[in-house]
């Protein structure tokens, strides 16, 4: 058994099946993104002056871009495996001879395809509204692909799980969004009251869009090698749950 | 891709299957098949058919007992045991939004085969099967015969040494479900082992050699086709007539007037048709043509699953029945 050709097979399926569809996945966050722009950018931006020592334009570039990864990833993952389950196309794969990791590793490399495509995408958008300067390129691919990753995972446990469509939406709602606004996008922690700073660290998305953060314009709210730490806990914690479920075959299995 | 020492494609010994709730749909299943058998495996709604496929195919988690496909035990070879096995689900289980094409090489990327041999396979199988035309289209595009077969098409990609199909034709208008028997049954010729589970009796008549029936989640009946058929010790023929004007009268056999052009006769294994001819003959009944009806099958399930005696009650049946 080849798992290299499997593993592409999932793959491939993974990303005909976003670029099938691209005015659904690949044009709204694009769209999305310029508002944030304008909006927080251009028109309430110019009012708030500089942060962490950079104009808050600048300043809010690597976190919208880091905000995209981590909604895109996450969704795409969500949507494609709870639809594999509803249509029951996933046991195409669970009849053959796949082992676990292989499924979980093309979905989620689906996932990642997806979240850094669209991160390119918004990258280039915001070209149009400021100039983009470059810290540290290698912490910026790391951090891109370890925090898709980490998404991409969540999302697949989420489908897992989900019996219905609601159900893929719930935390993306309830919890992503508000961690994600709450994660350093657009304001920088130091500041938060002490007491709110310390809650933020209990956030994992404050390390993601600070290391992303470094890699731009080499400032950070936190410990590079801490944020690093704390991403790579949460791949082996969500890549060892998903393998465990998937191998009892919760919500695939009967 | 064979083990050459099994001689059994499959071998399913004390298999249980209780799902959560406490549903039992499995009661200690025996089931052997042999490499190259054409198999039917039949029962009513609910009998356990489904479920045992699933088992098979690792879709479904046993409770107890061991399955081993071509050998290999599924709960320490599964992913061997895996790769001897093509499966046509009862329901339509591929993405509806994916081209036929897509659908059918990401299926054989899943078992390695690589991209090219893929789609040199999925050419030869789509136009085997009648549906080159569609290859680029969505997969909801097709009627529901054309997705059947899409989905022989798919089990096959890996080449499987055996093919399991679970009511492969429900739904498929005559003329199709014909073509699909046929195709079936070159299959099989090939040395591909086929495991049939169907609602249309004849189908398993016609096709299997071998066969099992289930119900409530036990096997009731295993044995070969004809050893089972062998059991009715009537056998209903249909005789095609020349337009006839008096009543027709026939003595010691059961028979039934179907209209003006059409009787049916139960013939028993002691009596001879020469007699019914003789009969015929002495009333100026001229008779154009005959042939069996198949029923046999269905006679001896109903009774099985009834818990009857097979060949006593087709007979009180067909004694009711005579005029």
């Amino acid at each position: 058994m080849n798992n290299a050709i499997a593993l592409k097979s999932i793959l491939t399926k993974e990303i005909q099946r976003f670029t099938r569809i691209w005015v659904q996945t690949l044009v709204p966050p694009a769209i999305t993104i310029s508002l944030y722009f304008v909006i927080f950018g251009s028109l309430i931006g110019s009012r708030i002056g500089e942060m962490g020592g950079f104009d808050y334009m600048s300043f809010i570039v690597p976190g919208l871009i880091m905000m995209s990864v981590i909604t895109n990833s996450y969704s795409n993952v969500a949507s494609s495996f709870f639809s594999a389950k509803w249509q029951r196309n996933v046991e195409e794969m669970l009849v053959a001879p796949v082992p676990n990791w292989v499924i979980v590793a093309g979905y989620v490399g689906g996932g990642m395809a997806r979240g850094i495509l669209v991160g390119l995408i918004v990258t280039l958008v915001s070209l149009l509204f400021v100039d983009i300067q470059i810290h540290n390129i290698w912490v910026i691919i790391a951090t891109v692909s370890l925090t898709s990753a980490t998404f991409a995972l969540g999302g697949l446990i989420n489908a897992i799980f989900a019996g219905s469509f609601d159900d893929i939406s719930i935390i993306p709602t309830f919890i992503l969004t508000p961690l994600t606004y709450l994660g350093g996008v657009f304001y920088s922690i130091s500041l938060l009251p002490d007491f709110w700073q310390g809650v933020s660290q209990l956030n994992p998305i404050v390390y993601m869009v600070n290391a992303f953060r470094y890699g731009f314009l080499g400032v950070s709210d936190v410990s590079i090698t801490t944020a690093f730490a704390v991403i790579g806990f949460f791949i082996i914690t969500l890549f060892t749950i998903a393998m465990t479920l998937i191998s009892k075959g919760i919500g695939l299995r009967s | 891709m064979t083990n050459a020492l099994a001689t059994y494609a499959l071998q399913i010994s004390s298999l249980e299957k209780t799902y959560k709730g406490g549903f039992q749909a499995l009661k200690g299943i025996d089931l052997s098949v042999k490499q190259g058998d054409f198999f039917a495996l039949l029962g009513p709604n609910g009998a356990g058919k489904s479920t045992t496929i699933g088992v098979i195919t690792s879709l479904v988690n046993k409770t107890q007992g061991q399955v081993k496909v071509y050998g290999y035990d599924i709960d320490t070879d599964l992913e061997k045991a895996k790769s001897f096995i093509g499966l046509v689900p009862q329901e339509f289980n591929f993405n509806q939004f994916e081209p036929l094409m897509n659908i059918l090489v990401n299926q054989a990327g899943y078992y390695g085969v690589d991209k090219k041999t893929a789609i040199a396979r999925a050419e030869k199988y789509l136009k085997q099967l009648e549906l080159w035309d569609k290859r680029n289209m969505p997969a909801r595009t097709l009627s529901g015969g054309m997705k059947r077969r899409l989905m022989i098409a798919r089990a096959l990609m890996h080449e499987p040494q055996m093919l399991i199909l679970d009511e492969p034709t429900a739904g498929v208008d005559i003329e199709i479900r014909r073509g699909m028997w046929d195709f079936l049954q070159t299959l099989n010729a090939q040395g591909i082992t086929i495991i049939l589970t169907t609602h249309y009796l004849e189908e398993a008549e016609t096709l299997c050699r071998n066969i099992a029936i289930i119900d409530d989640g036990k096997i009731v009946e295993n044995t070969s086709m004809k050893a089972l058929l062998s059991k009715l010790d009537i056998e209903t023929f249909v005789l095609d007539l020349a337009p006839f004007a008096n009543e027709i009268t026939l003595h010691d056999i059961g028979y039934r007037i179907i209209d003006d052009h059409t009787l049916e006769i139960d013939v028993q294994k002691t009596q001879n048709l020469n007699a019914v001819f003789e009969q015929l003959s002495a009333q100026g009944v001229e008779v154009l043509s005959m042939r069996n009806k198949s029923n046999r099958l269905e006679a001896l399930f109903v009774n099985l699953i009834s818990n009857k005696e097979p060949a006593k009650d087709a007979n009180n049946k067909s004694e009711q029945e005579a005029k």
